[in-house]
């Protein structure tokens, strides 16, 4: 067997020691009627050969293209020191700090990682990771049934499809009731979340409002109004959840500033690969009187019997193994690994090379956006953006495929992830970030001119 | 103040210095977001540590050195299977064609990793004998939540909607009890039998019209294989009920048991545990989930799907009504993925039978070399699967030193600590799992720590009960830590506590 | 020894009536069996209880336990000094580590609660 240890003679001796002949008899406990049929897979593969058809698996995605895809996971520079520190075995192969003492290096770097989320989201509490942005986001939709004893949450259109899907799983699950607030259907506000309908929906006595959802920016790349939305869900009774990307808090107003009462949020953006989909890193962050609420590990600093700091998991009783039936949430394994990248990455950057990271992103948007003008492609909403935004293509579908085939990766089709909002039917979701470059814009405008002529 | 072990660190903010730093990224043109209204605005930057590159490698590295972990020394920690994780595997996800893949990629220029899922998919469906398997989940506990929302939604599209029980065993995961919640349904726990495993006399009574699903851990989490398990299943099955198995012991029984023959019908897998994906500190896993022909219907979306020239694409929004909806964003970990996949392929299916009977076989020796010593209580005496409970009932009457302090001295032996008070069942129980790539020398030096500490506990029971001596830091102020929650960085709490050294 | 002049219940909790008002909080046992404890969640005044009922949540570190009202009646006083101090559940069960005050609205209940030989007999057994 690869990485095992025994050899014949280990094996026979332990054997001898149980008084076994074979290892068949350690099954004998296994009811003859409920033994298996033998495993009918592929012989063994040395590593030589494993490593041949991995890289050829590999080289079949193609990822050589000039893309301007975001719609939830975003492209950064990654420092090479920030998977160099995650390659040390000491970080991913310890498991959860159950014993503090021989741990405090996962335990501080949570701990680190909560103050670091904690100064972006503005928002004091911050729990050591969630499965993703939307399970966080659902995470969160539960919270504020729980904080308020109500049953009813509303969720924004302009948040990303598949984060109200999941929201949808879970609230479903729970037995809870969702509803969604839609969109501003033309003017100025086009495309961001209706606030009458908001106050509508939140008016209505007889199905009281635990929590409103929107994004920022939203999945269409809008800025939001949530200062508004906010003090909306306050006056009804509500809690407000904020879903944030992270790099935009470099430059964006943070959730603690606009009154959110809890944060969500993917942590991909902050140095992880986009590896087709995960593993990522769900943020939740919510406000002090909260702690008690928030599902998911927490860490704290405390001090061991001589004095020196220290560091352990706290509020444990919140969790599925004190709590069983009773928990905030299933949660045991989470996204620590994860947090750890999101730490170094934004410990490599600083509070400068974050902002930078944000403000290229909105320059080159821009650039983009002047590019597509000039050869007569238009933004579908008039709101203001950060890095993402909607174009109006015709055969949206059609033309985004054939420039596949002229290297380029032309955004989101949007129709493909929301096919019930016939507004942005025939557009893009397109996206800039500081590894964009200009060669990239340039080869977007003149093969997308060239498919349209 | 010195630490003894290896030096403790300072924050990343005690250790930020106003204008270091910086460089990795080249400036943003001036007036970059002017364009953004002011309402929008930070006000302030946010509160970010300024270091520069020695600094942040110093600081990670010395971090890491506190850590005790698989590729450091043994981790015997029972129900979580800390395996070798093998290297070759992080040199797999780190394959550009797998890592940059965006995740809404089209599938044209997707057919590396869909193939590879797909793959997966049915390797898994082989170990399991079940009929379909979801790749979507991001660990065990999201498994077990997409599992019995399945359940749930099998029930009523069957128009059975009076099902609002899920019966566990005491000795269960606290997860199970947990998921049953999140999937609006009541947990109906059920005593163990005296052998510690299901007592179907007991289940057979609690089963009726409204159990919607009983819920089995198996091999359980006293390292049992549950023998009584077909006639439970049947028991389940005659009253509409179906039967779900956690398994996240399944490191015991591949090439041995496969629960979609035995009649389960659903079922997760750890591939952090079974499949060697590293446990990262906490996290990430994955939690792929089995199941039959009953439950095919509702796995979440989107699934892979194979054409028939061949070739890979995920199902469209809604192409699947019947599907319980979305578990997460995006397909699934699939960076995870690929690394028990390259598991798989290394060790095939001899590989495989390999891995259940060495770690069966290391499991049972180990714990005959505890029970031939004499000072620890084996509840369960006969053959185990991965994993084993001893108990210090004894010590702590004769001695009062309790499994906490024989856990907190085996770390001064450089062991980690088995799973302590887990399960609930069994008093001062620790749940030990050695797993198949542990060398006899090292169950047989560990076997002799815990024996030793025994001895200790009679002669110098101090030592034990102030361990461990040689970490960086010794017992901390648990209840301090709960009672005022100190959960983030500040200046001012920096005051209070001093830096370390 | 637990205090001569409280009733008790098979929970845990101790229950002094004076006059029509009742003090309630957990005996030395339960504060042992816990542990250190680190929070209390204790209802607001004005609200109601009901016997045998919950009424809220003692945590200590590694264990979490529901609390039952001894007697049924309207929560008239909490004790504030829990939340700045849980510990005096540890240090001082029976005196400053009461939970709540109530109005009681049957005082017949009281009948049904273990008198303090009942719950010694009770505790030794476990």
């Amino acid at each position: 067997m690869a990485y095992g240890p025994h050899t014949p003679a280990d094996r026979r001796r332990m054997l001898t020691a149980l008084g076994m002949q074979s290892a068949d008899e350690l099954f004998a406990d296994i009811p003859p009627a409920l033994r298996s049929t033998p495993l009918r897979l592929d012989p063994p593969e040395p590593e030589q050969l494993l490593m041949g058809r991995l890289a050829h698996m590999a080289g079949r995605n193609r990822v050589d293209l000039a893309s301007f895809l975001g719609a939830g996971a975003y492209r950064h520079f990654s420092p090479p020191l920030v998977d160099q520190i995650l390659l040390r075995g000491e970080w991913y192969t310890a498991y959860t700090p159950y014993q503090p003492e021989v741990s405090q290096g996962t335990l501080q770097s949570i701990y680190e990682y909560e103050s670091l989320m904690a100064e972006l989201t503005g928002l004091d509490i911050v729990s050591a990771s969630h499965y993703d942005g939307a399970a966080a986001t659902a995470e969160a939709a539960l919270m504020t049934c729980r904080a308020t004893g109500r049953r009813r949450v509303l969720v924004s259109r302009a948040v990303h499809p598949h984060y109200r899907a999941v929201v949808r799983t879970y609230v479903d699950g729970a037995g809870l009731d969702l509803e969604d607030i839609p969109l501003v259907a033309d003017g100025p506000l086009a495309g961001t979340t209706d606030l009458a309908a908001l106050d509508r929906l939140l008016a209505d006595a007889d199905h009281p409002t635990a929590g409103v959802i929107l994004a920022q920016p939203s999945f269409y790349g809008l800025l939001e109004p949530m200062a508004e939305a906010g003090s909306r869900a306050h006056a009804a009774g509500a809690l407000f959840v904020a879903v944030v990307e992270p790099v935009s808090l470099a430059v964006l107003a943070p959730p603690g500033a606009y009154g959110a009462d809890i944060a969500a949020g993917e942590g991909q953006a902050l140095g992880i690969p986009a590896q087709y989909g995960g593993p990522y890193l769900g943020i939740l962050a919510c406000t002090e009187p909260l702690v008690r609420q928030i599902p998911g590990r927490l860490v704290g600093m405390t001090t061991d019997v001589d004095g020196k700091r220290a560091y352990v998991m706290t509020l444990q009783a919140r969790e599925q193994h004190i709590r069983r039936e009773k928990a905030a949430s299933n949660i045991c394994t989470n996204q620590t690994l994860l947090a750890l990248a999101a730490s170094v990455w934004l410990a490599s950057l600083g509070p400068h090379g974050l902002r930078d990271v944000a403000a290229h992103g909105a320059s080159r948007a821009a650039e983009l956006e002047a590019a597509l003008a000039a050869i007569g492609i238009e933004r579908v909403h008039p709101g203001a953006y950060l890095n993402e935004f909607a174009i109006r293509v015709p055969n949206a579908a059609a033309v985004h495929h054939t420039l596949l085939a002229r290297g380029v990766l032309a955004g989101l089709v949007i129709e493909d992830a929301v096919p019930d909002e016939p507004s942005v039917a025939d557009a893009l979701l397109v996206c800039t970030t500081e590894v964009t470059t200009s060669d990239d814009i340039a080869a977007f405008a003149r093969e997308l001119e060239a498919v349209l002529a | 103040m010195s630490a003894s072990g290896p030096r403790l660190q300072p924050t990343l903010f005690e250790l930020s210095k106003p204008g270091r730093g910086g460089d990795k990224i080249p400036h943003a043109p001036k007036g970059a977001l002017d364009r953004l209204p002011a309402e929008h605005r930070r006000a302030h930057p946010p509160g970010l540590p300024e270091l520069n590159e020695p600094d942040v490698v110093r600081h990670y590295v010395n971090l890491s050195q506190l850590n005790h972990a698989v590729d450091t020394g043994f981790y015997p920690l029972g129900s979580c299977t800390m395996k070798w994780n093998p290297k070759v595997n992080e040199w797999a996800a780190r394959l550009p064609g797998f890592a940059q893949l965006h995740p809404m990629a089209p599938d044209d220029v997707a057919q590396g990793t869909l193939q590879l899922l797909w793959e997966l998919e049915q390797m898994l469906i082989e170990i399991s004998g079940m009929r379909a398997v979801t790749l979507q989940p991001a660990a065990g506990a999201h498994g077990e939540l997409t599992g019995v929302l399945m359940i749930r939604a099998y029930h009523e599209a069957r128009g059975d909607t009076g099902r609002t029980d899920v019966l566990v065993p005491d000795s269960a995961h606290g997860t199970n009890p947990a998921t049953a919640t999140m999937a609006g349904l009541r947990t109906v726990s059920i005593k163990a039998a005296a052998d510690g495993g299901i007592d179907l006399d007991a289940f057979r009574a609690a089963l009726s019209p409204t159990t919607a699903a009983v819920m089995i851990t198996n091999p359980s989490t006293m390292g049992l294989f549950e023998s009584r398990v077909g006639e439970l299943i049947e028991a389940v099955h005659a009253v509409g009920a179906l039967a779900y198995m956690d398994g996240a012991n399944l490191n015991a029984i591949l090439g041995r048991f496969k629960p979609g023959e035995a009649g389960f019908d659903v079922m997760h897998i750890n591939t952090h545990k079974t499949f060697s994906t590293p446990h990262g500190g906490g996290g990430p896993g994955a939690g792929p989930v089995a199941v039959g022909d009953k439950l095919a219907p509702y796995l979440p979306a989107p699934r892979v799907v194979r054409e028939a020239d061949g070739s890979f694409r995920l199902e469209r929004v809604g192409e699947r009504p019947t599907s319980i909806g979305r578990m997460r964003s995006f397909v699934g970990s699939t960076g995870v993925l690929v690394r028990a996949y390259a598991y798989l392929r290394t060790h095939g299916a001899s590989g495989l039978a390999e891995i259940t009977d060495d770690a069966v076989l290391a499991a049972n020796y180990l714990k005959s070399l505890l029970a031939a010593s004499g000072v620890y209580d084996i509840p369960f005496p006969g053959v185990c699967k991965h994993e084993f409970i001893a108990s210090a009932t004894s010590i702590k009457k004769q001695t009062g030193v309790r499994t906490l302090d024989i856990a907190k001295r085996l770390l001064d032996h450089g062991f980690h600590a088995p799973t302590v008070y887990f399960p609930l069942t069994v008093d001062e129980a620790m749940l030990i799992e050695p797993t198949e790539t542990e060398s006899i020398e090292t169950l047989d030096a560990f076997a002799n720590a815990l024996v030793e500490i025994a001895r200790e506990a009679a002669t110098d029971p101090e030592t034990i009960k102030t361990a461990p001596h040689t970490a960086a830091v010794r017992r901390l102020d648990e209840a301090g830590a709960a009672r005022n929650p100190n959960l983030r960085w500040r200046p001012a709490v920096g005051d209070w506590t001093p830096c370390p050294d | 020894m637990v205090p001569a002049d409280l009733r008790y219940t098979k929970d845990h909790e101790w229950v002094r009536v004076d006059g029509d008002t009742a003090t309630i909080g957990v005996t030395d046992f339960a504060a042992n069996q816990l542990g250190d404890v680190v929070f209390v969640d204790l209802p607001s005044v004005g609200k109601s209880v009901d016997q045998f009922a919950t009424f809220g949540v003692v945590e200590s570190v590694k264990a979490v336990s529901d609390l039952y009202a001894p007697l049924s009646g309207e929560v008239v006083e909490v004790n504030g000094d829990l939340g700045g101090a849980p510990e005096l559940v540890n240090s001082d069960p029976f005196g400053g580590g009461w939970m709540i005050r109530v109005r009681v609205s049957d005082a017949a209940q009281v009948d049904g609660l273990l008198d303090a030989a009942a719950y010694e007999r009770l505790t030794s057994e476990a």
